[in-house]
């Protein structure tokens, strides 16, 4: 359940943030979650609605972007979606790929409210 | 279409209905990591174990795959040529950290309570009170769980996961990001190979897909078979620490 930090950490970023430009709660925040980022949404979900009581998440939207997963091959540079971090690459069957994107783990953006 | 962009126009809306301060909403842009907190603490500890030469190991793997059982062996059979300290974590209990204890090494325990691993801030807080001597090895044992600890960089500088015979060989796939971000995969109680349905060729055939640059090595850690294979493998890893870059080694510590 490393939801649980991930959504503490993110409680965390809010509160800062309202805190820094003096608004009271935060009415919507937008995430970033790749679906290669470990993160099981339902834990998430879980996490989330015991985590943000009393704080200026309390009452936010809550909008997640999932961002697919894609590699680029490391031996004929063939960029193709992945499902699993090790999917091979479809032309050559090479191993070695590097990840360029699904990874994503960030807050996009809040909107701070005074109320 | 931003989606946060609706809530935004309707309290515009609202805000002319009462044209005063209520309901003022303004939008941020953040772009965060998530887990920047954790990963910035992680790259001070680094600098903190680069700074003083001393060789970081964070152990990871299921419950029961004999961690703490490798690390008493290894430590008693090092502990006159090398000096070792022993950071502990696990939800409840300091069992472990006597366990380490009794060999002679000093070990901290770090009970996480509800938590399923260890960060890089209670790595920190600990170091502040181990205060671990330069040159010398800190292994860290992760709390026994192949998926969270694999999220979080503690500032190790190896990672090594972990896997017993009396567990699936198809493990590495059900759990691929442990594997993918190890550099060591030890399969331990090789013993028992006889009386269990593990094939060794199958777990590495499964490990090396999710990283191919994976090393392996095969242990009892209660018989002692292959422990000086592992023995080699950290002393390579303490020569190349010892002739790492003099600019890491200048990196401001706070």
């Amino acid at each position: 359940m490393h939801e649980l930090s991930i959504v503490m950490n993110i409680v965390d970023i809010a509160e800062e943030e309202a805190k820094r430009h003096r608004a009271r709660a935060v009415s919507s925040i937008e995430l970033d979650i790749g679906e290669m980022a470990g993160v099981e949404m339902d834990a998430l979900d879980f996490a989330w609605e015991s985590s943000v009581r009393n704080t200026v998440l309390e009452h936010a939207e809550r909008i997640v972007h999932r961002i697919p997963g894609r590699a680029r091959c490391l031996n004929c540079s063939l960029e193709y979606p992945i499902q699993e971090a090790f999917d091979p690459c479809p032309a050559c069957g090479e191993v070695l790929v590097e990840h360029v994107q699904g990874k994503e783990l960030k807050v996009k953006s809040l909107v701070l409210s005074d109320d | 279409m931003r989606a946060g962009a609706p809530a935004f126009q309707q309290v515009q809306a609202s805000n002319m209905i009462h044209p005063a301060t209520r309901n003022r909403q303004r939008e941020i842009e953040l772009e965060r990591d998530i887990l920047g907190k954790n990963n910035s603490m992680a790259r001070h500890n680094h600098h903190h174990f680069a700074a003083r030469h001393i060789l970081a190991i964070n152990l990871v793997s299921s419950p029961g795959s004999g961690k703490t059982s490798l690390l008493e062996r290894t430590l008693t059979d090092l502990k006159a040529s090398h000096q070792f300290y022993v950071i502990e974590g696990d939800q409840q209990t300091m069992n472990d950290a006597n366990r380490i204890a009794a060999t002679g090494v000093t070990a901290i325990q770090i009970n996480t309570g509800k938590g399923c691993h260890l960060d890089a801030d209670m790595i920190h807080r600990a170091l502040h009170e181990l205060d671990p001597a330069s040159h010398s090895i800190l292994f860290i044992e992760n709390v026994g769980n192949l998926v969270c600890p694999a999220m979080f960089d503690l500032g190790e500088e190896a990672r090594v996961a972990i896997i017993s015979v009396t567990e699936g060989d198809d493990k590495p796939l059900k759990y691929p990001d442990m594997f993918a971000s190890s550099q060591l995969c030890i399969i331990n109680k090789v013993d028992l190979l006889p009386y269990v349905n593990f094939s060794v060729e199958a777990a590495k055939a499964n490990a090396l897909r999710v990283n191919p640059r994976l090393e392996f090595i095969e242990v009892s850690a209660t018989k002692g078979d292959g422990m000086s294979a592992w023995y080699n493998w950290l002393s390579s890893r303490e020569s190349a620490l010892n002739e790492s870059p003099r600019e890491l080694l200048q990196e401001p510590i706070e």
